[in-house]
């Protein structure tokens, strides 16, 4: 018995999540070879550029940063059964409490101390954002997705507004605040390991992630908030017969969604960017959905799982650089059929898969 | 007098054609969603539906042949989503996420690879396009007084898509009240047990009310490309399809006020084009940003019961299982 759910348990985890991603991507290169183009010279390009040096390894990794943590916050809302799309939302508004931490203090002291009270405002900025939405999903029954993509539109209405006309440089027309001084810039990767990463913007945010993914993994499985919280995921009504209180449960969750994705403005903004700007999460809190789903709310699928996307972020972009004809919306495109094979239609894939192991068992026992 | 009145008329016929996608749309998702399916895809499938349209229209030079397959390809679209959420019981939430996915990613890959304009289509000429109509006697009408103007410029001198999106209110609202089809699907969204019981095929209704509202959302992309504009801009839905979400909830899923509720929706976003900066005491910036997210802040209020409450389907979102 113990094999059979070992089994099952390498089919969740490891085949499954493979076999999405080989359709997606066969899919995807017959879409390639029907404009025209040749797929396996884009994967050729797709593997070299973000594989293939230093410098592509590191903007990988930065992509994969950032997909981390948007991840990581779909994912501890999924454990208690809550699906948000608000990511996008939380990480534009952590930005927002980013920025204002960093132009004020990046004159007067060093990144490290502006780093924390500017991730912290990052989380804060973020869990408040995904407040509002709990709030209402939690006490008066609103339905979170709905009510987290209205956020998502508020939210970047919200900085339009700011951005143009309270925090924008005096005299600049786009719509971004000053560059931060180095007390607001966090060092990259390659200025303080001994690895080649080029130009590339991976900085010490990746190893934040890393401490974030060790937190849910933490949270989630090791303590008494995690085990509630995923009781309310698997049976909301049972849960709440063992005293789990549900209204608690879906706060504190998307509190703690939120936070996450308000930390992702600290790779970007304080890792890359060096300003706040105008639409600087680009979808990364959608990217999170994607990533959240095929790494099946475990911070190490997550962790995979972001690299994944980093692979086709960065390579996506060598694609197109070399490919005129092929943009970079063929991630889009990868994405789209990730999510709806990792999640939509991952009963399909299982049901088959469960069924061929099981009859290679028999097989092999009758033998 | 003369001048407020065009103003008036000016504002309110921009009203209308903002409205149109926003109620193909709202009722296309008042289809799916009455027979409880969720319908987050209506995005995706009306952006992918405006680049078949104008591919289509540029191709073949005929406005119709593009809507044609503008229909087509969001009934592609939605037999995915019944595919992953009724057949195979999937996330209907996830799904239709999927679509939007997928439909922003390959209209722009298919754009590029074809037409090689960044993601544009073609230019497309006035044959390709749905002209504009001319009610009779508008133009013998227009002297007399305000309601010749209003005849002239408010209710004639749209393209036909205008007239099929308002003409699709009250055939919704007659298909849902008074139809056998539209009861079993109003019931299929409340109870599905219920409608298995009675012998009825809970998967093809819930299909039969996809198809339908793909048929909507593909004309609302056709509109939006050869109608509206002349030719397919990447994600030139821009959202609408989340508003018309937000419509139809703010409509509390009912066919005539998903029009009232459109209208509305329709007239903040002529507002805020006609009066780039305008203001009301708050300050231009602010004021502007105010109008321009106030439906999505209105349909968030409803639905946290602040204004009447906003109650879906019940059985909405979820996946029917027969019983063993």
């Amino acid at each position: 018995m113990a094999s059979f759910l070992n089994i099952r348990q390498i089919v969740d985890f490891a085949i499954l999540p493979l076999m999405n991603v080989a359709v997606a991507l066969l899919i995807s290169g017959l879409v390639v070879l029907f404009v025209g183009q040749n797929p396996l010279e884009a994967v050729g390009y797709l593997v070299s550029g973000a594989l293939g040096s230093g410098e592509g390894i590191g903007f990988t990794l930065y992509f994969a940063t950032s997909f981390m943590f948007t991840g990581l916050a779909v994912a501890v809302a999924s454990h208690a059964g809550l699906f948000t799309i608000g990511a996008e939302g939380q990480a534009y508004l952590g930005g927002l409490g980013i920025a204002l931490v960093c132009l004020a203090l990046d004159k007067v002291v060093p990144w490290y101390v502006t780093l924390v009270p500017a991730a912290m405002a990052g989380m804060l900025f973020g869990a408040a954002w995904a407040f509002i939405p709990a709030y209402l999903q939690a006490r008066r029954g609103s339905h979170l997705v709905i009510t987290t993509i209205m956020f998502n539109f508020i939210a970047s209405s919200v900085m339009i507004y700011v951005l143009v006309n309270l925090i924008k440089e005096p005299g600049s027309m786009a719509p971004q605040t000053r560059l931060f001084d180095a007390g607001g810039l966090v060092p990259k990767l390659g200025e303080i390991l001994p690895v080649d990463i080029g130009t590339a913007p991976l900085n010490i945010s990746l190893f934040i992630a890393i401490a974030a993914a060790v937190f849910v993994w933490v949270l989630i499985w090791k303590t008494k908030l995690g085990f509630e919280i995923r009781a309310t995921g698997a049976n909301p009504a049972a849960a709440r017969n063992a005293g789990i209180g549900y209204v608690k449960i879906t706060i504190v969750c998307m509190l703690i969604s939120g936070a996450l994705a308000g930390l992702a403005g600290v790779n970007i903004l304080m890792g890359d960017l060096g300003k706040l700007q105008l639409d600087f999460p680009a979808g990364i809190g959608l990217v999170g959905v994607a990533v959240a789903l095929m790494g099946r709310g475990h911070p190490v699928g997550i962790a995979v799982a972001s690299v994944l996307f980093g692979v086709l972020y960065q390579g996506g972009a060598e694609i197109s650089f070399w490919m005129p004809n092929i943009t970079r919306e063929l991630i889009m495109l990868i994405q789209g059929l990730v999510i709806l094979f990792a999640g939509a239609l991952s009963l399909m894939f299982r049901s088959s898969v469960y069924s061929l192991v099981d009859l290679f068992r028999f097989s092999k026992r009758e033998a | 007098m003369q001048e407020f009145l065009t103003t008036v008329i000016l504002l309110l016929s921009s009203t209308l054609r903002l409205s149109v996608p926003l109620v193909l749309c709202g009722l296309a998702g008042l289809f799916s969603e009455r027979s409880g399916v969720w319908d987050i895809g209506l995005e995706g499938k009306m952006l992918f539906a405006a680049f078949a349209a104008a591919a289509a229209a540029y191709q073949f030079d005929s406005a119709w042949v593009g809507l044609v397959f503008a229909i087509l390809v969001a009934v592609l679209l939605s037999l995915i989503h019944g595919f992953a959420s009724v057949t195979h019981q999937g996330n209907q939430i996830i799904s239709g996420v999927a679509i939007n996915f997928i439909s922003s990613g390959l209209t722009v890959l298919l754009a590029v690879g074809w037409f090689a304009l960044g993601g544009r289509t073609p230019q497309l000429q006035p044959e390709a396009r749905f002209p504009t109509v001319i009610l009779p006697f508008a133009e013998e009408m227009r002297p007399v007084p305000v309601l010749g103007a209003i005849y002239a410029d408010l209710i004639s001198g749209y393209n036909i898509l205008v007239y099929v999106a308002f003409a699709a209110v009250p055939v919704t609202w007659w298909v849902f009240h008074h139809t056998r089809f539209g009861l079993r699907l109003r019931a299929v969204g409340e109870n599905p047990a219920a409608v298995d019981t009675a012998g009825i095929s809970v998967d093809w209704l819930r299909y039969r009310a996809l198809l339908c509202g793909a048929i909507l959302c593909g004309i609302a992309g056709a509109y939006l490309s050869i109608a509206q504009s002349a030719g397919f801009v990447r994600e030139m839905s821009a959202g609408k399809g989340y508003m018309a979400l937000a419509a139809l909830i703010f409509a509390k899923w009912r066919p005539v006020p998903v029009l009232f509720a459109c209208l509305l929706f329709g007239f903040l976003e002529a507002l805020s084009i006609r009066f780039q900066a305008f203001d009301f005491g708050l300050g231009p910036a602010l004021s502007t940003q105010i109008v321009q997210s106030l439906p999505y802040v209105l349909t968030v209020v409803l639905l946290a019961g602040f204004m009447g409450r906003a109650i879906p389907p019940k059985a909405g979102g979820i996946p029917y299982t027969k019983e063993r």
